[in-house]
C-alpha cells in the first residue's frame, strides 16, 4: 500500500473498520481448565486475539534467594509465540515482552493474598498465541482467571481492556489494525470490585479531559468482561459442585 | 518428579499379562485427535492431542536468502519451544538439549523424504527464497512428545497456504495473502515411539511409563512405508531383534497416524474447540 491512500479506519456513520460502534467490544469468550499439568489455566479469545494463561504454585522457590520471609513471590511471564503475529517473531524474549510481563505482574500482585504463602512462589505464565491487538489485556483477563482456577485467594478477578484515539474519537477495544494507525492507545486494567485501575499504560497523546473520558469508557469496558469472567467460573464450579453431589 | 518404586512395580509386573496401568494393551495408542487451521493468522496450523499431551504447530512463510550451497532451494526451519505452561519442570529460557533434540528428530524426518518440496519454493533463484518457520509450541506434557509434535508438525504443513511473492516497483519483494497456494508436499510423515520396560516393547509411552522406561526409539514412517529417521534415547539399551520387532510395529500403527491426519483435514478447526473441556 503506498502513503497516499490511508485507511479509513471510521467510516461516516461512526462504524469502525471490522463493523463496530466506537464503545463496542468485539467477540469476546473465555474458558478455564484448559490445561491438564498447570495447577489452574485460562483460554480467552477476544476478536482476533487469542491467549492461553497457566498458573503454577504456590510452590518451593528456585533459587531459594527469590524467596520472601513474609508473602509469597510472584513471577510473571507474558511471550508471544513465534506464529502469533504477521512477520514470525523470535522466540526469544523482547524489551516490550519483558516489560509488559512487569506491569501485568504488579497488577495481578495487587490482589493476591501473598501473605498466606511466605517463602513460595506463583508462577503466571501468559502465552500469546494470536496477536490481533489487546494482547496485554487479554492476556491480564485470563492470567486472573488460571489464579482463581488455581484456587488462590485473590481480592478480586483483573479484568483489562485498551481504549483508543482514532480520528478524534475515543474508541473501546482496539484491535491491530486499529492500533497501528490510531492517535493513542490505552490499555488499563482493573479490579472492578475495588474500582482500582491497577494497570494503565498511555501510547500517545490525549487531552486532559480526553483522559478522563477514555478511562470512564475503558472502565464500561471492563464490567462486561468482568462479568463474562464472573460467569465462566461460576459455570465450571457450579456444575461440578452439583456433580459431586449426584456422587456422594 | 519421580515416580514411586512401588508404582514401577505395578507398571513392571501389569505388562508381564500385557497389561498397562492405563488399561491399553501394549501396542496401543492413547485418544488421538488432529484440528487444523486452529491459528488463522499463521499460514498453517494445527494442534494434535495423544492422550493429554497436547502439541500445538504454527507455520509462518517468509522471504529470505537461500543456503550458499542450495541456491535454488526454499529454506525450512523447524523449532521447538518446551513453554513453562506445559510442565512444572519447564523454565523460560531458550530451548534445552531436549527440546532442541526433538527439533532436530523432526526436522530430519521432513528433510530425508523431500516432505516440503524446497525446489519449488524459490522465488528468485539465487537470490530470494521462502523461509518455511515451523515453530512447534508444548502446551500441555504428558509423554511422548515427539509423535505429538511430529503429528502437529505434519498435519500444520499440510494446511499450509503459500502467499504469492509479488515484486513492488522498487524490487522488493512482498507475500500477497489473497493468493495463496497450498504449500507443495510431496509426502507424509509420522513417527512411532516404542518404549522399552522390563524387557517389553510398549507403543505410546505416557508420562509416567517415560519414568520407568529402560530406554526408547522413535522411529519415523514415510506414508510409502519406509524408515525415515530413528532416535533411541533412554540410558539402557535394545537389541537387533528388539529394534526389527519395534520397527515392525511402527509401520502397523503409522498407519493410524496418517488416518488421523487425514480425518483432520477434511474440516477445519478451531483453538476454541481444540482447548475447551481439555483440562
Amino acid at each position: 500500500m503506498s502513503s497516499e491512500d490511508k485507511i479509513v479506519l471510521i467510516d461516516e456513520k461512526g462504524r469502525r473498520i471490522d463493523g463496530r460502534g466506537p464503545e463496542d467490544l468485539r467477540p469476546i469468550r473465555m474458558e478455564i481448565d484448559v490445561l491438564k499439568n498447570a495447577d489452574g489455566s485460562a483460554y480467552v479469545e477476544q476478536g482476533g486475539t487469542k491467549v492461553i494463561a497457566a498458573v503454577y504454585g504456590p510452590r518451593e522457590v528456585h533459587p531459594r534467594h527469590l524467596a520472601f520471609p513474609d508473602r509469597a513471590a510472584i513471577r510473571c511471564r507474558y511471550h508471544m509465540a513465534p506464529f502469533s503475529t504477521s512477520e514470525r517473531k523470535s522466540p526469544a524474549p523482547s524489551r516490550r515482552e519483558i516489560e509488559l510481563s512487569k506491569v501485568i505482574r504488579e497488577a495481578l500482585e495487587s490482589v493476591v493474598f501473598t501473605q498466606l504463602y511466605p517463602r513460595t512462589v506463583i508462577d503466571i505464565f501468559i502465552e500469546v498465541l494470536q496477536a490481533d491487538g489487546g494482547t496485554r489485556c487479554a492476556g491480564l483477563t485470563a492470567a486472573s482467571l488460571a489464579l482463581a482456577d488455581a484456587g488462590i485467594p485473590i481480592r478480586d478477578l483483573i479484568a483489562a481492556v485498551a481504549v483508543g484515539k482514532i480520528d478524534g474519537v475515543l474508541v473501546l477495544d482496539i484491535n491491530e489494525t486499529e492500533d497501528e494507525h490510531c492517535e493513542a492507545d490505552m490499555p488499563m486494567a482493573m479490579a472492578p470490585s475495588f474500582n482500582e485501575i491497577v494497570l494503565l499504560q498511555l501510547n500517545g497523546v490525549l487531552s486532559p479531559e480526553e483522559t478522563s473520558k477514555a478511562i470512564e469508557l475503558g472502565k464500561k469496558g471492563i464490567m462486561k468482561i468482568y462479568e463474562l469472567q464472573k460467569e465462566t467460573l461460576k459455570k465450571k464450579y457450579e456444575l461440578s459442585t452439583r456433580r459431586s453431589q449426584v456422587v456422594t | 518428579m519421580l515416580i514411586p518404586k512401588i508404582k514401577k512395580k505395578s507398571i513392571l509386573s501389569m505388562l508381564e499379562r500385557d497389561l498397562r496401568l492405563d488399561g491399553r494393551s501394549p501396542n496401543q495408542y492413547r485418544d488421538i485427535s488432529v484440528h487444523v487451521g486452529v491459528i488463522e493468522k499463521a499460514e498453517g496450523s494445527a494442534l494434535a492431542k495423544i492422550g493429554n499431551t497436547v502439541a500445538l504447530v504454527g507455520i509462518k512463510v517468509g522471504v529470505g536468502t537461500p543456503f550458499p550451497d542450495l541456491p535454488d532451494q526454499g529454506v525450512l526451519a523447524v523449532n521447538a519451544e518446551f513453554v513453562p505452561l506445559a510442565f512444572p519442570t519447564f523454565e523460560p529460557g531458550p530451548p534445552d538439549e531436549n527440546a532442541v533434540e526433538l527439533a532436530r528428530i523432526i526436522d530430519r524426518s521432513l528433510r530425508e523424504l523431500d516432505v516440503v518440496d524446497l525446489k519449488k519454493m524459490t522465488i528468485i533463484p539465487g537470490e530470494k527464497v521462502y523461509i518455511i518457520w515451523l515453530d512447534i509450541y508444548v502446551l500441555d506434557h504428558d509423554g511422548n512428545l515427539t509423535d505429538a509434535c511430529m503429528l502437529a508438525s505434519m498435519a500444520a504443513l499440510l494446511n499450509t497456504k503459500v502467499p504469492k511473492a509479488e515484486a513492488d516497483d522498487r524490487g522488493f519483494i512482498k507475500l500477497n495473502k489473497d493468493e495463496a497456494t497450498p504449500l507443495p508436499v510431496n509426502r507424509r510423515v509420522v513417527i512411532v515411539s516404542i518404549g522399552k520396560v522390563g524387557g517389553k516393547l510398549i507403543v505410546d509411552p505416557n508420562l509416567e511409563e517415560e519414568q520407568v522406561l529402560e530406554a526408547k526409539l522413535s522411529i519415523s514412517i514415510g506414508d510409502n512405508g519406509v524408515v525415515a529417521g530413528m532416535q533411541k534415547t533412554g540410558l539402557s539399551s535394545f537389541t537387533q531383534e528388539e529394534v526389527e520387532k519395534a520397527v515392525e510395529i511402527a509401520l502397523n500403527k503409522s498407519k493410524e497416524l496418517f488416518t488421523v491426519i487425514d480425518e483432520a483435514l477434511k474440516k477445519p478447526s478451531s483453538l476454541w474447540e481444540a482447548l475447551r473441556n481439555n483440562g
